[in-house]
């Protein structure tokens, strides 16, 4: 641009200033940019699920929120009003949209019976069900419910539970409830390693 | 964390040990550099590689992997020596000035009441002198030959500068520094604060590398301060919440204890596990917990637990062992084990010895895996070629793969490292069927009702009697749930305030007692999302909830001398003005008492004192002493030649001959994680995968020469327990350290390694690493063993 043209653009800034400011602008602009992807987003807050430095999110999912509309997230970036984190997040975090959207995620309730090689998709009635006996032929036939010295100790130790550190307290609680009142004592977290 | 992470910022020393926040913890490792920016803070970096957090160092010292006990006596030693010792601290605070019995003793690396044949000590000698009254007797002149100070300075005087450094290989210059540095908030106006993570726990002696650091802090006054403290950056989001829930197999929630065989009635139960005083005038809060146990079994049991019926206690299992995930799997691997739950963990990659685990695996009838993830581990019985080398038909486990939601897809709380509480809300549904584990749980729960209703069986009282009183018993709520772990009162149904409202009566019921004011009348308390920092200090009271009682730094009544003065001004907590507490936080201790009665800030102790000589309560002694690692590359301790590692650790049954030596397997392995990549989760994650899309062993540039290696090489490295192939990283972040007139070569494995995901296919490198944990937590030695290395052909 050189400096004619220059004043030729100035120029003509100020005309079009002048008419919108006597209310002629059209309504929209005919080459409008496009519209930010996060407006009519929902935003959900929460926390990153990696580490426990505990970084606030925000998740942007699409969606009309009508009853048969199905969110998904498709955006999630730090949350600038966190104290710690104050909007940022680590190259992890970073990357935590594509952990919800994983290609890897299992979908439905399987079963690999003994000996085969692949997977059989089940109902949870089922799951439930099969579990359930498993639970109870195993529990019956060996649940100890006095020791040598003849005192009640109601242990059941053949079967054992290897827990998520990455649930929250809640289904935490609810996981320790459901193992005490069976009776089991094998039961550990990832905290140790 | 006794602090949390904004409070960094207000440290004059950060000193990184066992761990590497600028990789791990990133955003947390911001309120490092914050604090070297806008504080004037140096930063301490000890580790065996020039890690990421060493890159931005003002001091970085390597050390041999499973050394940091000598590092940090020698530390003590050093501080003791030239007097940069907070004197009025360690005085009024710790238990220096008590009297230890006359027949506690250590000679040769053993403490008095070993016996060899069992691997454990009688403590009974592991204890003070006690008056008639059950009080400890105390020399406050600290001159008494048998006080915790005199015999903590004769137990540090062996690791002078040299015995540390031929043992941790630390080049003794760096060592000074390092030493100098953090001597310098010995003073009351300044404070050092120690960041740790895995690199501490995983070892056969990681709960004892935690304890030299705490008395470190102790030496230097650095414990309930601004700026200090002892500060566990944890792994997972809410592995604080799980350890606060305790999913371990001999604990309850809440820090409680899962009764033992030795507590026959809910009297001896009590009465083992409520401390009397051991000083006079004491507040002494676990006191209190008889409260807290009976009001969990009000939760846990409802209605059916009563006085009739010691509140349900019989129906809780009593554990003979502590039967820890390497127990089990053993047991497993001796085909003594049915069933195994696997919730939210890829065990097959995350467990010792994957090769024992494998087989251990394929001996059980069931196995149900609750995961968002298709893991290695829900398809350990597939065969992978040589990164899983399986016959399916040979393996008879029927494996049922459950999905479930993640984070996004559910409500509730998770606590971070900072023990602060916060709030998370559903953004979407879960894809497919997937349902929260909470409702599986429910789910098998209600199924087994029914069928011990129908058919009868062992013990189906505690199954039917398990208070599951939920809106809907298929699925409870995170917001029901929470409210039951804050607790209530039962006579005005009324949401309690805080854990000092608990009743051992059963007229209130608790799920967590930490928990109590988490969710009161007013509201959900995680949830609070105001910012403001009034004090300027990194003290946000309105963001979430922190346990307990929203106190944020704990054992804050230590800011403070005796009298109720802060030790400076510049970092006051509390503080006694008009005949009254003031202060920027919640006080960590009963503010309604006056500042000499409460002058006892370890209110969770029985004698009210941070603990030089840590009684009977760890399983290897009461002061912490160098041992090495079970496979140690130099194959002696330069200490006590007759006692190399730690004597108290637990073998079982055939895991001595799975260990190597130095002579077959000459060089240290330690596994890490890189900053790409949390554990195996990413590896499922597109943008993760792409930018570190495969794992690699770092070696020195002195071994690739030696070995005739060169950067991007197939090698195979070697355990006794295995062997895998991998790509060699040949850098300078490792160095060759000469220790007891050797050189001691350290090869580093990140351990993302997995073949079932986005990643290219890698082994895990728990193929090569022990199962020989902590001999107080079990936590596997994954930081410190042996291998050999030698050049391989591609895959």
């Amino acid at each position: 641009m050189d400096r004619r043209q220059f004043f030729k653009l100035c120029g003509c800034g100020a005309t079009t200033s002048a008419i919108s400011a006597l209310g002629l602008m059209p309504g929209t602009a005919m080459a409008a940019p496009r519209e930010y992807k996060l407006l009519k987003a929902k935003e959900t807050r929460n926390n990153c699920c990696y580490c426990s430095v505990g970084c606030g999110l925000l998740m942007y999912s699409h969606g009309s929120n009508g009853k048969n509309a199905e969110k998904a997230i498709f955006h999630i970036e730090g949350d600038a009003d966190h104290p710690v984190n104050r909007g940022s997040l680590c190259p992890k975090g970073a990357g935590l949209v594509d952990y919800v959207n994983s290609p890897n995620r299992n979908h439905f309730p399987e079963v690999r019976e003994p000996g085969t090689n692949e997977w059989q998709r089940i109902s949870w009635n089922e799951a439930f069900g099969r579990i359930a006996r498993l639970m109870k032929d195993d529990r019956d036939a060996n649940f100890i419910e006095k020791n040598s010295d003849g005192n009640t100790v109601n242990r059941w130790l053949t079967t054992g539970m290897m827990t998520s550190s990455a649930q929250p307290n809640e289904g935490a609680f609810i996981t320790h409830k459901f193992a005490r009142s069976l009776g089991l004592v094998a039961i550990d977290t990832i905290a140790r390693n | 964390m006794t602090n949390h992470w904004i409070d960094i910022k207000n440290s004059n020393v950060v000193v990184i040990m066992g761990g590497n926040a600028a990789e791990a913890h990133p955003v947390g490792f911001g309120w490092v550099t914050e604090a070297m920016e806008h504080n004037g803070a140096k930063l301490v970096v000890v580790d065996p590689r020039f890690t990421r957090s060493a890159a931005l160092a003002d001091c970085y010292a390597p050390l041999r992997s499973g050394t940091d006990i000598a590092f940090l006596l020698g530390l003590s030693r050093y501080l003791i020596d030239t007097k940069q010792v907070n004197y009025d601290y360690v005085k009024a605070y710790t238990n220096a000035s008590y009297i230890v019995r006359d027949d506690f003793e250590f000679n040769e690396g053993l403490f008095s009441g070993f016996d060899e044949k069992s691997r454990t000590y009688d403590k009974e000698t592991w204890y003070y002198e006690l008056d008639d009254q059950g009080y400890a007797k105390i020399d406050e002149s600290l001159n008494h030959p048998r006080c915790v100070w005199n015999l903590l300075k004769q137990h540090v005087e062996r690791y002078d500068f040299e015995t540390v450094s031929n043992i941790t290989g630390t080049p003794v210059e760096d060592y000074e520094k390092v030493c100098a540095l953090i001597g310098s908030t010995y003073t009351h106006d300044k404070a050092a604060t120690f960041m740790y993570a895995l690199g501490w726990t995983h070892h056969t002696k990681g709960t004892q590398n935690i304890r030299s650091m705490a008395m470190v802090q102790l030496l230097l006054g650095n414990i309930g301060v601004l700026g200090g403290g002892v500060n566990a950056l944890r792994g997972h989001s809410n592995v604080q919440g799980a350890t606060d829930m305790g999913l371990l197999c001999q604990a309850l929630p809440g820090y409680l204890k899962l009764p033992s065989d030795k507590d026959t009635s809910l009297q001896t139960y009590l009465d083992h596990h409520t401390p009397k005083a051991l000083r006079p005038g004491q507040t002494n809060y676990w006191s209190n917990y008889p409260k807290f146990f009976i009001s969990q079994m009000k939760s846990f049991w409802g209605e059916n637990a009563t006085a009739e019926n010691s509140f349900g206690y019989d129906w809780l299992p009593k554990w003979d062992k502590q039967y820890d995930f390497t127990k089990h799997i053993d047991m497993m691997y001796h085909g003594e084990v049915n069933g195994y739950f696997i919730q939210g963990v890829n065990a097959i990659n995350s467990m010792p010895n994957r090769n024992k685990t494998l087989a251990a695996f394929s001996k059980l009838k069931f196995m149900v895996v609750m995961d968002p993830l298709a893991t290695e581990t829900s398809v350990f019985w597939q065969n992978n070629s040589e990164f899983n080398d399986v016959d399916p038909s040979q393996i008879q486990t029927q494996v049922f793969r459950l999905p479930t939601t993640l984070f996004a897809e559910e409500e509730g709380c998770i606590v971070n490292s900072g023990r602060w509480m916060q709030w998370h809300w559903k953004g979407a549904n879960a894809p497919g069927e997937s349902k929260p584990d909470a409702e599986i749980l429910s789910g098998i729960l209600m199924k087994l009702r029914e069928l011990y209703k129908e058919e009868g069986g062992v013990l189906p009282e505690p199954i039917q009697a398990v208070n599951w009183n939920y809106h809907n018993p298929h699925f409870p709520h995170g917001s029901e749930v929470a409210k039951e772990l804050n607790g209530i009162d039962l006579k005005t149904g009324k949401q309690l305030d805080s854990f000092s409202q608990l009743k051992d009566d059963g007229s209130t019921a608790c799920g967590c007692w930490i928990y109590s004011g988490s969710w009161t009348e007013e509201g959900n308390m995680m949830a609070r999302r105001d910012n403001s920092d009034p004090s300027g200090k990194g003290i946000t009271p309105g963001w979430a909830f922190s346990w307990p009682a929203n106190r944020r730094v704990l054992y804050n009544r230590a800011s403070c001398d005796v009298n109720g003065k802060p030790w400076d001004p510049k970092r006051t907590i509390v503080e006694w003005k008009h005949g009254k507490w003031h202060g920027i936080d919640q006080g960590d201790f009963n503010m309604k008492l006056t500042p000499q009665e409460s002058a006892h800030p370890f209110i969770m102790q029985p004698e009210g004192v941070g603990r030089f000589f840590a009684l009977d309560h760890l399983a290897e002694g009461p002061f912490p002493e160098h041992y090495e690692p079970m496979e140690s590359p130099i194959g002696t301790n330069p200490l006590h030649p007759k006692v190399i590692s730690n004597p108290a650790v637990r073998m079982l049954d055939g895991v001595a001959e799975t260990l190597g030596s130095h002579k077959e397997f000459p060089y240290v392995c330690t596994t890490y994680c890189v900053t790409e990549h949390f554990n195996f989760w990413t590896t499922h994650c597109r943008l993760a995968a792409i930018s570190m899309p495969e794992t690699f062993v770092e070696i020195d540039e002195v071994l690739a020469a030696a070995k005739g290696i060169n950067n991007g090489d197939w090698i195979q490295v070697s355990s006794k327990r295995g062997s895998l192939k991998i790509k060699a990283l040949v850098t300078k972040r490792l160095q060759p350290l000469k220790v007891n007139g050797q050189l001691v070569h350290t090869v580093g494995l990140p351990r993302h390694g997995g073949y079932n995901a986005l990643t290219r296919k890698n082994s895990s490198c728990n193929i090569l690493t022990t199962e020989v944990g902590d001999a107080n937590t079990q936590v596997p030695e994954f930081k410190a063993f042996l291998v050999n290395i030698a050049k391989a052909e591609e895959i």
